[in-house]
C-alpha cells in the first residue's frame, strides 16, 4: 500500500469544542483520548402532517480508532438511520433535532453540504446492502473508482487508474487489470460487493459505515466478504460501524455491539459479554430467539408482540409492554443506559437480570 | 382434515424431476447473430420422498434450484422430465385440460411464499384473501359457514376474527406471514410447501412464525417441504434435509446425520460458513470461489472447482446420489464414498 498523499482539502479541526451539557449518564466510551467518532444525545425527527415522529432519541456511543462496533436491532429500530445521520445522508424531511456527532473531536453534523461531501468518502465511507444499486450501471467500475479517488486525492488519471487496479486486487478480484473496464452488471453479487468495498477504501477513510453489507449475499459469499472486511480494516486501522440484523455476523466481526430498540440503545458492551451475558431483557429475548446450527432446540423462545411504531412508542421503557420482567416503574420512567461491569443497559431491573 | 394417510407413509415423492428453462435470445437475434439456443437446467433429475407428518428441508444457495423444486411440486411449473407422486398417484400435468381430478388433489397441496408483502393482494380484505381457496375448491357454500371458517383460521394463526375486515397493509410482516399461513390452511391441505417463509422477517418474529408452524404441524399432522438458505432455521424445523447444488441433490440425510457428520464437502462448507454466536472473533478461512454459471456447469461433479478434495475422477465423471453402505443417508461424492472424506 503506497502511503496516501495528504488531502487537498484543508482540515478545519475544531480543537476547542465544548461538551454539550445537559445529558447526564455517561455512555460507555472508548477511551476518550482515542475515540474516533462520538455520537452524543443524537435525536432524529421526521416532521409529518400528523406531528413530529422521533425516530432516534438520545443515542450516544463512540467508536475508537480501528474498532469494529456492531449495531443490531430489528427493522425499524433505528440502526440504519443512525448510520445515515453519521454519514450525513438523512433523507429529508428527516433531520437531526438534537445532539452532536464528532469525528476526531470535530463536529460534522452541522457541516455545509459541500464540506460534508468532502468528509464523506475521504474520512467516512459507506457500504450499503445492495451492491447493484450502490454502483452506477452506466459507468465501468474503473471509472467509478477513479472518480472517487480523484475527488479525494490529488492524483493524475493514470495514477488513479493504477490505484483503482490495486484496490480491486486488494479486495480479491481476480484479473483486476481486465475487470477494471467491466461494468457492474458483468460482476456477480459477491464480486460487486467487493467493488463497493474497494470504492469505500479508495480514499483510505478512518471509518466505514457498513449497512447490512452481506445481507443480500449467500452464506459462502457472506463469509468471504466478512473475512475481507475484517482483514482490510485490520491492515489499514480503519474503524467499522457494522449495521446488521444478523447477530452471528456481529459475533464474529465486532469488538463491541450496540443493541437498538425503538430508536434507542438498549444495551451496549463488548461483544462476548453482550451475547453470552445479556443484561437487557430485550437482548436476552433476541439471543434466545435465534435458532442455532450447533444444537437442536425443541422450541424457540419468542418475544410476544412486535416493536412499537414510531407514533405509538409507549411511555417509560419502550420495551415494557413485551417485557416479562416489567415493574410499575418501567411503565412510567424511561431508563437511561447504566453501567454494569463492562456493559451498559437501559433497564431498571438490569442488575437483577443475567 | 380429510382422510389423511397414516403417519409415516410416503405422501410426496419426486421421481427424477427435471426442469429446463429456455433462455435463448429471441428468434430474430438467433437468426441474425447466429446465436445458439440456450437451455438452463434449473433442476436436474432430483428424487426424494417425504413421509406423512414429516418436515423435509431443502437447503442451498441462490440459484441452486430449490425454489424451482418447490414450484414443480405445487404445480406452478410443469416438469420437463420425471413425475411428482402425491398420496400414491402421479400428479396430472399442470396443463392437463381435465381439471376435475386436479382439483381433488391440488387443494391438499398449498404453498407459503417468502415475501408476505408481495403474496397478498393489497386491494382485498384479509377475509376475502383467506376465503378464496375455500370458494375455489368449493369446500363450503354458505357465506356464514365461510365466514366462520375464516374466523377460525385467523384464530388458529394467532390473529383475531375481526382482522378479516382489514387490509394487508394494516399488518406487520410477521402478521402478514400469519395471514399467508391461514390462507394456505384454508383448503385443508395435507402438504405445505414453504419457500423461505421467514427470510423476510426479523429474528424475534421469525421465532414466532416457526413456533406457530411447529404447533400447526403437531395439531394437524401437516407435512412440510421447507425451503431455506438458513441452516440454523433448517436445523430447528426439519426432520430430514436435502442439500442442493447447481440443480442437483448432493446429500440427503436425517437432520442429525447431516448436521453432526456432514459428508459432502459442499455441506461441510455451508455449515462452516455460518457465522456463529458461540465463536466470537473467530478467524475463518472461507471457501474460495462462487457458484458456477448454470448455463455452463463444470464437467464431472459440479462442485469440483471449489472442492478441496477434488481429483481427476471428480473432474471427468459425475457422482450419483447413492446411499453409503449400511446408511440411509445418500451422498453424491466420490470422496465420501471412497472414505477420503471421513475425517
Amino acid at each position: 500500500m503506497p502511503s496516501t498523499p495528504s488531502s487537498t482539502e484543508p482540515r478545519s479541526a475544531h480543537p476547542g469544542f465544548s461538551v454539550a451539557s445537559g445529558y447526564a449518564p455517561a455512555p460507555p466510551l472508548a477511551d476518550p483520548g482515542t475515540a474516533l467518532l462520538e455520537v452524543r444525545g443524537l435525536r432524529v425527527e421526521f416532521p409529518t402532517r400528523r406531528g413530529v415522529l422521533t425516530a432516534l432519541d438520545d443515542v450516544s456511543f463512540s467508536i475508537a480508532r480501528g474498532e469494529t462496533l456492531g449495531v443490531v436491532g430489528e427493522s425499524g429500530a433505528g440502526k440504519s438511520l443512525t448510520g445515515a445521520a453519521i454519514i450525513g445522508l438523512l433523507e429529508p424531511p428527516g433531520r437531526i433535532a438534537a445532539g452532536e456527532i464528532l469525528l476526531e473531536g470535530r463536529r460534522i453534523d452541522q457541516l455545509p453540504l459541500e464540506a460534508m461531501r468532502r468528509v464523506r468518502g475521504k474520512e467516512i465511507a459507506a457500504i450499503f446492502q445492495d451492491p447493484l444499486t450502490s454502483l452506477n450501471p452506466l459507468f465501468s467500475v474503473g471509472r467509478q473508482l477513479s472518480d472517487t479517488i480523484q475527488t479525494h486525492l490529488p492524483l493524475s488519471s493514470a495514477q488513479a487508474r493504477a490505484r483503482a487496479i490495486e484496490l480491486l486486487a486488494r479486495t480479491g478480484i481476480p484479473a483486476p487489470e481486465v475487470r477494471i473496464d467491466h461494468f457492474p452488471h458483468q460482476f456477480s453479487g459477491g464480486m460487486r460487493q467487493r467493488v463497493v468495498i474497494a470504492l469505500a477504501l479508495a480514499a483510505e477513510p478512518k471509518l466505514i459505515v457498513a449497512d447490512e453489507p452481506t445481507t443480500a449475499l449467500d452464506v459462502s459469499i457472506q463469509a468471504q466478504i466478512i473475512t475481507l472486511l475484517k482483514s482490510l480494516a485490520r491492515a489499514s486501522g480503519t474503524a467499522i460501524m457494522l449495521i446488521t440484523h444478523d447477530m452471528g455476523v456481529i459475533a464474529e466481526t465486532a469488538d463491541r455491539v450496540a443493541v437498538m430498540y425503538a430508536g434507542r440503545i438498549a444495551e451496549i458492551g463488548p461483544v462476548d459479554a453482550t451475547i453470552h451475558r445479556p443484561r437487557h431483557p430485550y437482548t436476552q429475548g433476541l439471543m434466545a430467539s435465534i435458532p442455532s446450527v450447533r444444537e437442536t432446540r425443541q422450541r424457540l423462545a419468542q418475544i410476544d408482540g412486535a416493536m412499537p411504531r414510531l407514533n405509538a412508542i409507549p411511555p417509560g421503557c419502550a420495551f415494557h409492554p413485551r417485557c416479562t420482567r416489567r415493574a410499575p416503574q418501567c411503565e412510567r420512567e424511561r431508563p437511561e443506559l447504566q453501567r454494569l461491569g463492562n456493559t451498559s443497559a437501559a433497564c431498571w431491573r438490569a442488575e437483577e437480570v443475567g | 382434515m380429510n382422510a389423511s394417510p397414516a403417519k409415516g407413509t410416503r405422501l410426496v415423492e419426486a421421481r427424477a424431476i427435471s426442469k429446463t428453462f429456455d433462455v435463448s435470445e429471441p428468434f430474430l437475434n438467433r437468426l441474425l447473430e447466429g446465436k445458439p439456443r440456450l437451455h438452463l437446467r434449473a433442476v436436474d433429475a432430483v428424487s426424494f420422498a417425504i413421509s406423512q407428518g414429516e418436515t423435509f428441508a431443502l437447503v442451498g444457495e441462490s440459484g441452486c434450484g430449490k425454489s424451482t423444486v418447490a414450484r414443480l411440486l405445487v404445480g406452478l411449473y410443469a416438469c420437463t422430465a420425471g413425475e411428482v407422486w402425491f398420496d400414491g398417484a402421479p400428479l396430472a400435468p399442470v396443463d392437463s385440460t381435465d381439471a376435475t381430478p386436479q382439483r381433488q388433489v391440488r387443494h391438499r397441496i398449498q404453498m407459503i411464499f417468502q415475501d408476505p408483502y408481495a403474496s397478498l393482494n393489497p386491494r382485498w380484505t384479509v377475509g376475502r384473501i383467506i376465503a378464496e381457496p375455500i370458494r375455489v375448491h368449493r369446500l363450503k357454500r354458505e357465506e356464514t359457514a365461510i365466514g366462520a371458517r375464516v374466523g377460525h383460521l385467523l384464530d388458529q394463526v394467532g390473529l383475531a376474527a375481526a382482522d378479516a375486515e382489514r387490509y394487508p397493509h394494516q399488518f406487520s410482516g410477521g402478521q402478514r406471514q400469519r395471514i399467508s399461513i391461514a390462507r394456505a390452511l384454508a383448503s385443508e391441505p395435507d402438504f405445505l410447501v414453504c419457500d423461505e417463509p421467514t427470510s423476510a422477517l426479523d429474528v424475534s418474529v421469525q421465532a414466532q412464525v416457526l413456533n406457530l408452524m411447529k404447533d400447526l404441524q403437531a395439531d394437524q399432522g401437516l407435512t412440510y417441504l421447507f425451503i431455506s438458505h438458513n441452516l440454523a432455521v433448517v436445523r430447528h424445523v426439519s426432520d430430514r434435509v436435502g442439500v442442493m447444488y447447481l440443480g442437483r441433490l448432493v446429500e440427503v440425510g436425517s437432520k442429525r446425520e447431516l448436521f453432526e457428520t456432514p459428508l459432502h464437502p459442499y455441506t461441510r462448507m455451508l455449515l462452516d460458513a455460518i457465522p456463529d454466536l458461540e465463536r466470537t472473533g473467530r478467524a475463518r478461512t472461507p471457501v474460495a470461489g462462487e457458484v458456477p454459471n448454470p448455463l455452463a456447469p463444470p464437467t464431472g461433479c459440479a462442485f469440483h472447482p471449489r472442492c478441496p478434495l477434488a481429483d481427476a475422477r471428480c473432474k471427468a465423471e459425475r457422482p450419483l446420489l447413492e446411499a453409503r453402505a449400511g446408511e440411509s443417508r445418500q451422498v453424491a461424492c466420490f470422496a465420501a464414498h471412497d472414505a477420503r472424506a471421513t475425517t
